[in-house]
């Protein structure tokens, strides 16, 4: 059926089927426990961070290790925006006055979060983008360096080290699976459009994508900010599921997870970024149960710290060897998309 | 007289980087990957010192060395081998993958505490030269390094794996036309990084005097600034860049008023991330590195 359709309506169906899928499991997780609908919120905002990230390293075939500074980002704005006067003159006695005046509603928090990280993307995209490659890589894992020792030292304004609370409860699980459906949706729009095309275009081969006039840069450019702008609303809004935001959130150990979300469901589709985090979120869930160690009835089977993530890596190596294009192969559901 | 001391403070401070560099740019010269996992090494070595201290001295040293080596070669043959030939992206999350799981192995074995380290507590003690105070560790960290240093070139234009080696690092296609057998150069590589790598968990080890899961993580992501610095791909750079990111370490720590001395890591990478900007082939061109149409 898949043929008949043009690349613009054949992505809609693609975005459509995802978003059903996405509010299906809302749907069921709203009938659970308070525990397995954190677990499922927690996941909604993962899932708006991978889409967000395959929005630009999908299409443009340059994997980043960067974009948790742009959910860093999201979440410090969310903090600065929202947090009560008060509380944030103790707390953050370097904001600026007006800053610290101000008191949003978490709704406007996210959305400024998210051209926060834009406009900081752009900032940083124009000389990123000349990179190419394995060099285009170190230079997104340099901004998530940079941009975790400003959080974690920049006391007056970001607390340093201490953690900054009093961030209003927002994020519930419909609000989380809403911006995870619309992420889906400007995705799929996005890898639809020319802009897209031209992307992945210059994904396949840079060569010829150059020679027939697509200026490279330029398209990275747009995708970087785009994407820039989904990871920072998923940062306000995991500001806002959390109530605290501590630095240390915005390294190594959620890039590593995001990233594996993204490799392990395929990072050349869409699919992939949705299968992947499904995936990785039951599989951890899995872990994290028999971590806490678990009765047979008979005997004690002593949980262990560490097996979570050492169960995480484990798969995603084994995924790396035997499916390098991950479980979707790069393709999309049903055959619904271009890119293979 | 404190100029002096910070020179040597560079000096120490640059050997260290440069062989953290070395071991790096050993592996990526011939396959391409940024070895993230060479950070875990450095801390299982670690590990293996500290544990073992109880036994006589030169035991501890041959036993975990060989540890080293050994873990170096079995993660090479189970993780990097496989992988070999694809794109450098997915054997850089191989070895993301690779550091994050040794890093979480160590949590679940030894705990997420961190350790004390004890091993030869003499190399703390410290000895007066010409008025100044210096830990005896500057005086063994400095003769190591100079070894190892001049090791890695001995070995590298002296030996035929060495020149193997760099056959293979400059075109891998050719060499193995040429005979060249790449399995056993590359697992020659891996051996060089981890006799490497054992010496920084000595000496780093030392430094900080406590052992934790990830405490191959800062060295390694200087380590990297070090190699981007020199030129990926280029071992005199590799070495050159340590050096160099060990003087301006000193010298930010220097000049740096105090209220942003904790924000040195970010000059540190905003300079690689200028660098690779202005100047992505880094201090010293490699020809080989540049891609063909």
């Amino acid at each position: 059926m898949a043929r008949y359709l043009s690349p613009k309506a054949a992505s809609l169906v693609l975005a459509v089927l995802l978003i059903v899928a996405v509010a299906v499991v809302t749907l069921v997780c709203s009938q659970l426990s308070g525990g397995s609908q954190r677990v499922a919120t927690d996941a909604m905002i993962k899932l708006t961070i991978v889409v967000g990230m395959y929005m630009f390293a999908g299409n443009s075939g340059v994997l980043s290790f960067g974009h948790i500074s742009f959910l860093g980002l999201g979440a410090y704005s969310a903090a600065w925006l929202t947090i009560s006067p008060s509380i944030k003159a103790s707390l953050m006695p370097g904001l600026p006055a007006w800053l610290i005046a101000l008191e949003l509603h978490p709704a406007a928090g996210t959305v400024a979060g998210g051209l926060l990280a834009s406009a900081v993307a752009l900032l940083f995209g124009l000389p990123l983008t000349r990179l190419a490659g394995i060099a285009a890589s170190i230079g997104t894992f340099a901004l998530l360096v940079i941009f975790y020792a400003t959080f974690s030292n920049w006391t007056p304004v970001t607390g340093g080290q201490g953690s900054l609370y009093g961030l209003p409860t927002f994020t519930n699980l419909p609000i989380a699976a809403g911006v995870a459906s619309l992420t889906i949706l400007a995705a799929a729009l996005y890898q639809a459009s020319a802009a897209g095309f031209r992307l992945r275009g210059s994904r396949e081969d840079p060569i010829a994508a150059r020679a027939v006039g697509i200026d490279i840069r330029r398209e990275r450019l747009i995708a970087f900010v785009i994407s820039a702008f989904f990871v920072g609303m998923a940062g306000a809004l995991y500001a806002h599921f959390l109530t605290v935001v501590v630095a240390g959130e915005f390294y190594l150990k959620l890039t590593f997870i995001t990233v594996a979300m993204l490799v392990i469901g395929g990072m050349r589709s869409l699919t992939g970024a949705v299968v992947g985090t499904a995936f990785v979120t039951l599989f951890s869930e899995l872990l994290r149960q028999t971590e806490r160690g678990f009765d047979l009835g008979f005997v004690v089977v002593g949980g262990r710290l560490g097996l979570q993530e050492v169960g995480l890596s484990a798969a995603m190596l084994l995924a790396l060897i035997f499916r390098p294009r991950g479980i979707t192969g790069g393709r999309e559901l049903g055959g619904l998309g271009t890119s293979r | 007289m404190i100029a002096l001391q910070y020179i040597l403070d560079a000096i120490n401070i640059g050997g260290l980087y440069a062989m953290m560099a070395l071991g790096i740019g050993l592996i990526f010269g011939i396959m391409r990957l940024i070895n993230f996992a060479h950070g875990e090494v450095v801390m299982a070595g670690g590990y293996a010192i500290g544990l073992l201290a109880t036994l006589p001295g030169p035991l501890v040293i041959v036993l975990s060395l060989a540890f080293i080596i050994a873990l170096a070669l079995l993660i090479e043959q189970t993780a990097f081998r496989p992988l070999r030939g694809q794109d450098p992206a997915s054997l850089l999350v191989a070895s993301f993958a690779v550091s994050y799981f040794l890093q979480n192995l160590t949590v679940m074995i030894f705990g997420a505490r961190p350790l004390p380290f004890t091993f030869a507590p003499v190399l703390a003690e410290t000895i007066e030269v010409a008025g100044l105070r210096l830990p005896l560790l500057q005086f063994v960290s400095l003769g190591l390094m100079i070894i190892a240093l001049a090791g890695v070139a001995a070995l590298l234009k002296r030996t035929a794996l060495g020149i193997q080696l760099r056959a293979a690092a400059e075109d891998v296609v050719t060499a193995r036309l040429s005979g060249v057998k790449v399995n056993r150069v590359i697992a020659f590589a891996f051996v060089m990084s981890a006799v490497l790598a054992w010496i920084v968990s000595l000496i780093y080890s030392a430094q900080i005097g406590q052992l934790s899961p990830a405490m191959g993580v800062r060295p390694l992501i200087i380590g990297f600034v070090a190699t981007i610095l020199g030129g990926l791909g280029s071992l005199p750079g590799a070495a050159l860049g340590g050096f160099v990111v060990g003087a301006i370490s000193v010298l930010l720590d220097a000049v740096l008023p105090a209220d942003l001395r904790p924000f040195r890591e970010a000059f540190l990478f905003g300079l690689v991330f200028v660098i690779l900007v202005v100047r992505p082939d880094g201090l010293l061109r490699v020809r080989a590195m540049q891609e063909r149409v």
